[in-house]
């Protein structure tokens, strides 16, 4: 099982690698355009105060990984107490993997929508679902159950022994000015939008959106295989050493039972010459 | 006046697909064909389903099929990035042409939804770039 999650977070790590150049140039995309269109879009708009959140919880699949899902659980937890218990907000609660569908089931908690079997290895279709769902309920109106934020609950992969659960709000979108420009000593061009900057906004923002979501995976199910790595190194580790100690406690019963018939075959010889002798 | 190449990457979501120097960009916006040389004005646009030709700089054409997404052209740099892009060399025409074949069946029936006209706008795409590619390499 270590060696299995071990080859697997090679994968997973690629994975994650090679989504990054699309990353980065849609991030700075968005925020050129949201630098130099001073557009609304109904993705942007931030209801206040919120009234309803959505959740996206991201566990694993399968378990036999530490705590990993436990802590992502946890983490949560503690938003879900903020958004109902300290902002009065209802929350509705979306899932991915079987591990948070089996804790949510267990306490008979509603769950609005799961997703489940890509856990280890998430393809770009299903963030895509996945975002196509969220985003449809954030922009339904509020009246027919739409929601005004939606939180994603992932894990993040720090490194090979860091993982971290973290929730971060994916909608409304909060789009950061772009702090590469600054850097290169370079401005961000003056676009030419075609046909307008409105329309290319409505085709980037989903897309942005979906890379988001794709993004949590991609970490969430790297951070789920490290976590798996680890926790089956120490339990290998653990029977090794239980190993070494039941066979020292092995050989030294055996050791007692071999001391024993000696001195009783010794013992027996000794009282036969002495009876021997004596007549 | 001799400008220098365009840098171009073609970006999928979960890959790079394609990138190097280049002196010719041609895609389809949903405003029609744009033409892109080196020295092009900033230009950010929404694409449609469409081929993707490249003109590299060894005088080398590269043909690409995109789903829609967006082109933007910056200081030389290209970026064209569709969720689903693939070379014309890696369509597979055969199964193009089936799944085309029975969505244009649904299509000519009048019951095709917008995500199924969508997909089959891709496939019609992909299916001339994978033939322009098979033109090229037969001739």
């Amino acid at each position: 099982m270590e060696l299995i999650a071990a080859s697997r977070i090679i994968k997973a790590q690629q994975a994650a690698r090679s989504a990054l150049p699309y990353t980065r140039a849609l991030t700075h995309a968005v925020s050129a355009l949201a630098t130099y269109a001073d557009v609304a879009h109904p993705l942007l708009e931030d209801h206040q105060p919120p009234r309803r959140s959505a959740m996206l919880l991201i566990t694993g699949d399968r378990g036999l990984a530490g705590a990993y899902s436990a802590n992502v659980i946890k983490a949560a937890e503690q938003l879900h107490a903020k958004l109902v218990g300290e902002e009065g907000q209802e929350c509705i609660q979306y899932l991915t993997g079987t591990k948070g569908v089996a804790y949510f089931d267990f306490r008979d908690r509603h769950v609005e929508q799961s997703w489940t079997g890509f856990s280890d290895a998430p393809t770009y279709a299903d963030a895509r679902a996945i975002s196509d769902v969220l985003i449809e309920r954030f922009l339904r109106p509020y009246e027919e159950g739409g929601v005004d934020q939606i939180h994603v609950v992932g894990t993040r992969f720090v490194s090979m022994l860091t993982q971290q659960a973290v929730a971060v709000r994916l909608l409304p979108l909060v789009v950061e000015d772009s702090d590469e420009a600054p850097v290169n000593g370079e401005v961000i061009p003056f676009y030419t939008f075609e046909p307008d900057a409105g329309a290319v906004l409505d085709q980037l923002l989903p897309m942005y959106v979906a890379n988001r979501v794709f993004t949590a995976l991609l970490q969430s199910s790297a951070s789920e295989l490290a976590s798996r790595q680890r926790a089956m190194k120490s339990a290998t580790d653990n029977a090794q050493d239980l190993i070494e100690r039941l066979t020292r406690e092995a050989n030294q019963a055996r050791q007692a039972e071999i001391t024993q018939e000696i001195s009783e075959i010794v013992g027996g010889a000794a009282a036969l010459s002495e009876s021997a002798g004596n007549e | 006046m001799e400008r220098p190449p365009l840098k171009v990457q073609v970006v999928a979501a979960d890959r790079e697909v394609w990138a190097g120097d280049v002196v010719n960009v041609i895609a389809r916006t949903t405003e029609g064909d744009i033409g892109i040389l080196p020295g092009h004005e900033p230009l950010m646009a929404a694409l449609v389903p469409c081929v993707v030709d490249i003109v590299t700089d060894d005088g080398r054409s590269e043909t690409l099929a995109v789903d829609g997404g967006f082109i933007s052209v910056a200081q030389g740099h290209v970026y064209i990035l569709s969720q689903e892009a693939v070379m014309g060399e890696e369509v597979t025409l055969e199964l193009a042409y089936k799944a085309s074949h029975e969505l244009a069946a649904i299509r000519d029936a009048g019951d095709i939804s917008d995500e199924q006209l969508h997909h089959l706008n891709i496939l019609h795409a992909q299916i001339r770039a994978g033939e322009k590619v098979q033109n090229r390499q037969s001739a």
